[in-house]
């Protein structure tokens, strides 16, 4: 880790997570540092528990046990929208947009929480409703130009290709205002022209809103090419950690992707 | 067959249609800024007032009788409140399923529940009691409080069980009715000289004192019912939507229970159990039954443009990302509810006071089903199309089959329930999304928003 971090606490920290789906083992004492600003991956092969422990961050999985600390303030009995308001916003594996609204509906739904009126100022049609609605507007507006959307603002959001889908849900995501952002599979299903406009486009929110991205992937150019700290996950357990030098070189890693006795073969 | 008849009947349905197609077009006029005395002034609000007094001048004046002649009947002006009323119904479960894709069956114990309030407390007062519009005010604000309060006391609290915050609501509403009841009878005495009744008419209730009371009346009921639905959904909102909509209709038939048994089981004798509540003033005139419709109307519409009516439309769409974009989704679900319920006892309160008589039968859960119909027909998600279907429903199988089918011989209006059966089954085959989809006429429009004017800002550099 960084010499400035040192002393300082870490932005998510997660201990001892574990979650069992009846007797199903799906995580077991998963433990996760991540230090503000950084952009770590979770990696490990089908099943073994990445989006498991996303639900379980964001509240859509109560967990069986352990702590998960954002900001230091233990994040485990909190409703779902109770965490995100505290500025963890996500994307999700398989896109789920509200597919039968508008681009811009889309990102203005996430702006609800920080609407700033009040249903009364709605019915009412007060001064109020009109100013904070033109903001939030200019807000989405303004997200949906820097995810290069513009022009698609107006479309329904099932009728977007792919790639644009991912980068609405995105957009949705920055909308909730996150200081940390975990991302489900950003690129799957993306060719490889779309997986480098991706991870360009990870690397450019990344910087302009000072953002901390956890990022779970199955496609090994991704992460190997932007994250800087991996943790491998496989049967629901850390299997390996280090910087994606060391993962690529771990045997325990090749073996949980190609198999016993691969390590040896390469 | 009367070919005249069926043709002067269609013409009408046409007419009304037309007619609601232009009050919203009126509401939703916009004009530019016009610069009068040097000032901008926007005259779109006044446009928009002007045309909805124009609008209800016109059908008033065709109702009212030059000469013992007037160009719409009795009978038009029935099939026009009952249309306003089911409209109202309808927008009200249109909120609630099209809107937050909450399946309800419900709605229409919530409707009965507004009809009998209303009706309670203009009967009680016509036979010179007015303690039944005090204590169902006061019962309705006190509940309305303790609710408010026990809301901001449970907000601290994390993660409660639906059922014990629903046991702590209960609790408290229960309490909230008791002291109501008793601060009420001990309040309508001391108030009478200033409230009056019939009788005697007191301080506030010289001029139209009957008009007032039955706006009161109507808004209570309104109020009430959706003190009800609150109660009622809170537990069961947190069910799937299948088991919400089995629930609902438990409700729906408990309530038709309690009005066979009104005058037994509770203490309302003036109710008379399934004989039928009859005497009830019948004051609901054109302009009452307009108004609340355009009010339901315009607070829907109010509703679904801002942030909270996007919240309602991402439950429905996807309840999982909706949490994750920070949308209480329980409360909103909650919310829809609730206002759906208001929209509902409203119109049983207009209801009540035009038919004059309520008889249970008329809220057995089987009649329940037409809102969901009319829904359905118009289109999930379409205000508009919620309006045309409740107004082109009504006109089309009281007014025009009913009209028709009377004239071949008196039982053949039965038949209508055979006709009109098959006209949906063809339009679900022809149009499944309902008559107009998810799209919106004029006042009920949403603004499309114009692009933004790009400034050559840094975006992600990812098409070519």
């Amino acid at each position: 880790m960084n010499d400035i971090n040192v002393g300082k606490t870490p932005l998510l920290q997660i201990e001892g997570l574990t979650k069992f789906f009846g007797g199903l083992r799906a995580v077991s004492d998963f433990n996760l540092s991540i230090n503000s600003g950084e952009l770590v991956g979770l990696i490990g092969p089908n099943g073994a528990g990445k989006t498991t422990v996303f639900n379980q961050i964001t509240g859509i999985y109560l967990p069986t046990k352990g702590t998960v600390k954002f900001n230091g303030i233990n994040l485990v009995g909190f409703e779902p929208h109770e965490i995100t308001r505290t500025g963890i916003g996500r994307t999700f594996q398989n896109i789920r947009l509200f597919s039968n609204l508008s681009v811009l509906d889309n990102v203005r739904i996430a702006f609800h929480p920080q609407s700033g009126y009040s249903m009364f100022d709605s019915i009412l049609s007060t001064s109020r409703f009109f100013k904070r609605e033109q903001e939030i507007i200019e807000k989405a507006q303004e997200l949906l130009e820097v995810m290069n959307l513009s022009r698609f603002q107006n479309e329904i959001a099932r009728n977007l290709p792919y790639g644009e889908q991912r980068r609405v849900e995105i957009a949705r995501a920055l909308a909730c205002q996150p200081q940390l952002l975990l991302l489900d599979e950003p690129a799957a299903g993306m060719n490889p022209k779309e997986i480098m406009q991706l991870m360009d486009m990870i690397h450019f929110v990344r910087e302009n809103f000072k953002l901390t991205i956890l990022l779970i992937e199955h496609q090994m150019r991704v992460v190997m090419g932007i994250c800087e700290y991996i943790t491998v996950m496989d049967f629901g357990e850390i299997i390996a950690r280090g910087n994606p030098k060391e993962i690529q070189d771990n045997p325990k890693v090749i073996e949980a992707y190609l198999g016993k006795g691969a390590a040896n073969a390469a | 067959m009367d070919i005249t008849a069926m043709i002067f009947s269609l013409v009408k349905i046409v007419a009304v249609i037309a007619y609601l197609y232009g009050l919203l077009w009126v509401l939703g006029v916009k004009l530019k800024k016009v610069e009068i005395a040097g000032k901008l002034v926007d005259p779109s609000l006044g446009v928009n007032i002007f045309g909805g007094v124009i609008a209800f001048g016109v059908i008033q004046l065709a109702l009212t009788k030059f000469n013992g002649f007037s160009l719409l009947n009795d009978f038009d002006s029935g099939l026009l409140y009952q249309a306003c009323t089911m409209t109202m119904v309808a927008l009200g479960l249109n909120l609630i399923y099209g809107f937050n894709g909450q399946f309800s069956l419900g709605q229409w114990g919530f409707y009965g529940i507004g009809a009998y309030t209303a009706a309670d407390i203009t009967y009680r007062w016509v036979n010179g009691d007015s303690r039944g519009l005090v204590v169902v005010g006061v019962g309705v604000i006190i509940g309305g409080l303790v609710i408010l309060l026990i809301g901001k006391f449970l907000s601290n609290l994390r993660r409660m069980p639906v059922l014990s915050s629903f046991t702590l609501y209960l609790i408290g509403s229960i309490l909230a009715g008791v002291v109501a009841v008793y601060a009420g009878k001990l309040a309508a005495p001391l108030l009478d000289p200033f409230l009056g009744d019939s009788l005697n008419k007191g301080v506030l209730a010289q001029g139209l004192p009957m008009q007032v009371v039955f706006f009161l009346a109507v808004v209570f009921a309104g109020i009430f019912a959706a003190e009800v639905s609150f109660l009622f959904g809170l537990p069961v909102l947190s069910l799937g939507s299948d088991y919400f909509g089995i629930a609902t209709l438990g409700f729906s038939i408990v309530v038709y229970t309690l009005m066979v048994n009104s005058d037994t089981i509770l203490p309302f004798p003036e109710m008379k159990g399934g004989r039928g509540m009859i005497g009830i003033p019948k004051l609901t005139t054109w302009f009452w039954a307009f108004l609340f419709l355009v009010l339901v109307i315009v607070i829907m519409r109010n509703i679904i443009r801002s942030s909270t009516g996007r919240s309602i439309l991402s439950v429905r769409e996807d309840e999982t990302a909706a949490r994750s974009m920070g949308i209480d989704v329980a409360r909103t679900k909650l919310m829809s509810f609730v206002i759906g319920s208001f929209f509902a006892g409203i119109g049983g309160g207009v209801y009540a006071h035009f038919i004059g008589f309520l008889s249970p039968g008329a809220f057995d859960f089987l009649v329940g089903f037409n809102p969901l119909i009319i829904i359905v027909f118009g289109g999930l998600g379409s205000m508009t199309g919620t309006i045309t279907a409740s107004f082109g429903w009504i006109f089309f199988l009281e007014g025009m089959l009913r009209e028709i089918l009377g004239k071949i011989s008196p039982e053949a209006p039965s038949w209508r329930y055979v006709l009109y059966p098959l006209t949906l089954l063809l339009l679900m085959l022809v149009r499944p999304q309902g008559l107009l989809g998810s799209v919106e006429w004029g006042f009920l429009k949403s603004k499309i928003i114009p692009l933004r004017k790009s400034e050559t800002r840094e975006g992600v550099n990812n098409h070519e």
